[in-house]
């Protein structure tokens, strides 16, 4: 990038399944205060207004323009991004590079979905290609399940592997004051929970929530300025594969090739050799409990068809040698259009230490964090606390 | 009818109801129209072939995603009809678009000639007998539509 960007200020909502006291922009705008109050700055402060969103899914259009008010865009340039599960990480991609092009100093960038007020399953089928899916079953559920299958079957992991990682987002979440799904509860638990599509049970699913999550992204100049605790965005990645109907996952999960290429290029751009050790903790896109086993090796944490040892070993928790998700992750707390911000910003809070009880217990020095959109694509952020550590 | 704008009772809330339908239309476009005319007209199962990368994709298609060659109705041949099953799972939902309900099972199915996995529903099988890697052949609907499900379901081959 052109210029330095950094992380200066951030905030979240509580996130829930309900929120019948405030309405769209009024659940945005807790988020957005938040985020000033953090960044001691003001809306004058603010040059530009990134809002990602996907809109229909709580029933409304145009969501950047007819939240203004409660968004702070009211008299300033910004956009709207709907990049399906992606979307809180593009929103900051695009903030990132609106400063790094030196078009703006300091932008606002802000995630949200109110799950509960639209029907976004039914909004989410026009995902299904219309010829060769939407008249089939599954839907994302559908997705993971066979993923889990196949992966079960390649490498002989056993259920015990997805249920233990739907334990530790949960037990992870209990720590986290923000997350949805707090939930006590054990790998027997999650045996007992209502199958949905074998092996997919409902404890290995992620919530829908309702919830918003804002972020203020600056240049060098305004961030060592004006923030104590400056978290530096080193690199974004972004890489796209075809729709997943046009090339489903394979039995050896070697397709879809979109995180594998989209980490390759990241750390390339790093000269990360090892990223299991480069990186201090990891906040990865898991709409499924299956999925996080993937994110291990396509991330390169450990080698193909070895996922399952590494939540089987207790390596990916808090206290663990490679953290994953210590926030609880998506699968305690899915907010679409902020699931995917939320994982950049809980980053941001274990590097600056202000993680709380959720906090890793070692220095931070950087972080990697995942998306995952709808049809097979992911963007990733490397985060870290110095510039000058490379 | 309800009256949405009355208040919710025993509520510190208010909501309103809303309701959109909406439809669309989808064209299969050229390569897609040549698959289903000839799954409906001759019970056949096109691919693409990619002749730089090598590659046959299902569900055939215009242009190659890896090496961004343009593909042309030249290049659809004959896929299948046996295939191996990939993986599969069994729903126990429905989802809100019209499909059949659950519980149905369901995979992928890589046809024989492809690279690629075609999803289907797969039929005349207990569940507890699904394995990845078996062999399957499709089961043509009787009055076939110009729609994947003119393929009714996978099932076990009798090889």
């Amino acid at each position: 990038m052109k210029r330095k960007v950094a992380i200066i200020g951030g905030g979240q909502t509580v996130h829930a399944s309900r929120r019948h006291d405030v309405n769209q922009g009024e659940m945005v705008n807790e988020a957005v205060r938040a985020a000033l109050a953090d960044g001691r700055m003001t809306m004058d402060d603010i040059d530009a207004v990134l809002l990602g969103n996907m809109e229909f899914f709580e029933g409304c259009h145009l969501t950047d323009c007819w939240l203004a008010d409660a968004t702070g865009a009211y008299g300033k340039p910004g956009l709207k991004i709907t990049t399906g599960g992606t979307v809180g990480a593009t929103t900051i991609v695009a903030g990132a590079h609106h400063i790094a092009s030196g078009l703006f100093d300091r932008v606002l960038c802000i995630g949200f979905e109110k799950q509960e007020e639209g029907d976004s399953s039914a909004i989410l089928s026009g995902v299904a290609h219309p010829l060769y899916g939407r008249s089939l079953a599954g839907a994302a559920v559908g997705y993971f399940a066979m993923m889990g299958a196949s992966y079960m079957q390649a490498f002989g992991a056993r259920e015990e592997h997805s249920a233990m990682v739907a334990v530790k987002a949960r037990q992870n979440a209990r720590k986290n004051p923000y997350a949805h799904l707090k939930l006590d509860i054990t790998i027997q638990d999650v045996f007992d929970s209502k199958m949905l599509a074998y092996p997919i049970r409902l404890l290995d699913m992620c919530p829908t929530s309702n919830g918003a999550c804002a972020m203020i992204l600056a240049d060098e100049k305004t961030a060592r300025e004006r923030c104590e605790k400056p978290v530096w965005i080193r690199a974004t990645e972004t890489a796209h594969n075809e729709q997943f109907e046009l090339n489903w996952r394979d039995v050896t999960n070697t397709r879809p090739i979109f995180s594998r290429v989209c980490a390759e290029k990241l750390y390339k751009k790093l000269g990360v050799e090892n990223p299991a050790t480069f990186f201090d903790v990891f906040e990865v896109y898991e709409p499924a409990t299956w999925a996080e086993l993937v994110w291990y090796e396509d991330l390169g944490l450990c080698k193909r068809g070895e996922g399952f040892h590494l939540i089987e070993e207790g390596q990916t928790e808090i206290n663990g040698p490679i953290p994953v998700n210590p926030s609880g992750g998506v699968l305690s707390t899915n907010c679409i259009g902020a699931s995917a911000m939320l994982r950049i910003w809980e980053a941001a809070l274990q590097i600056r230490n202000d993680a709380g009880e959720h906090q890793v217990p070692k220095d931070i020095n950087w972080a990697l964090t995942t998306a995952y959109g709808g049809t097979n694509w992911t963007v990733m952020t490397a985060l870290s606390k110095k510039w000058e550590d490379s | 009818m309800t009256d949405i704008f009355a208040p919710s009772e025993n509520r510190d809330y208010f909501e309103v109801d809303q309701h959109i339908t909406a439809s669309s239309r989808y064209y299969a476009g050229r390569v897609g129209s040549r698959f289903f005319i000839a799954l409906r007209d001759e019970q056949k199962i096109l691919g693409s072939h990619c002749p730089k990368c090598n590659l046959t994709y299902w569900p055939p298609r215009n242009t190659c995603g890896r090496c961004f060659s343009q593909l042309s109705e030249s290049d659809l041949l004959e896929i299948g009809p046996l295939g191996t099953l990939e993986t599969f799972t069994r729903p126990n939902y429905t989802p809100p678009q019209p499909v059949p309900a659950a519980p149905v099972l369901y995979g992928i199915i890589k046809l024989d000639g492809a690279d690629t996995g075609m999803a289907h529903l797969l039929g005349e099988v207990d569940f507890e007998n699904l394995k990845i890697g078996m062999r399957m052949q499709p089961v043509f609907a009787e009055a076939p539509a110009a729609n994947i499900l003119a393929i009714r379901y996978f099932k076990p081959a009798e090889e």
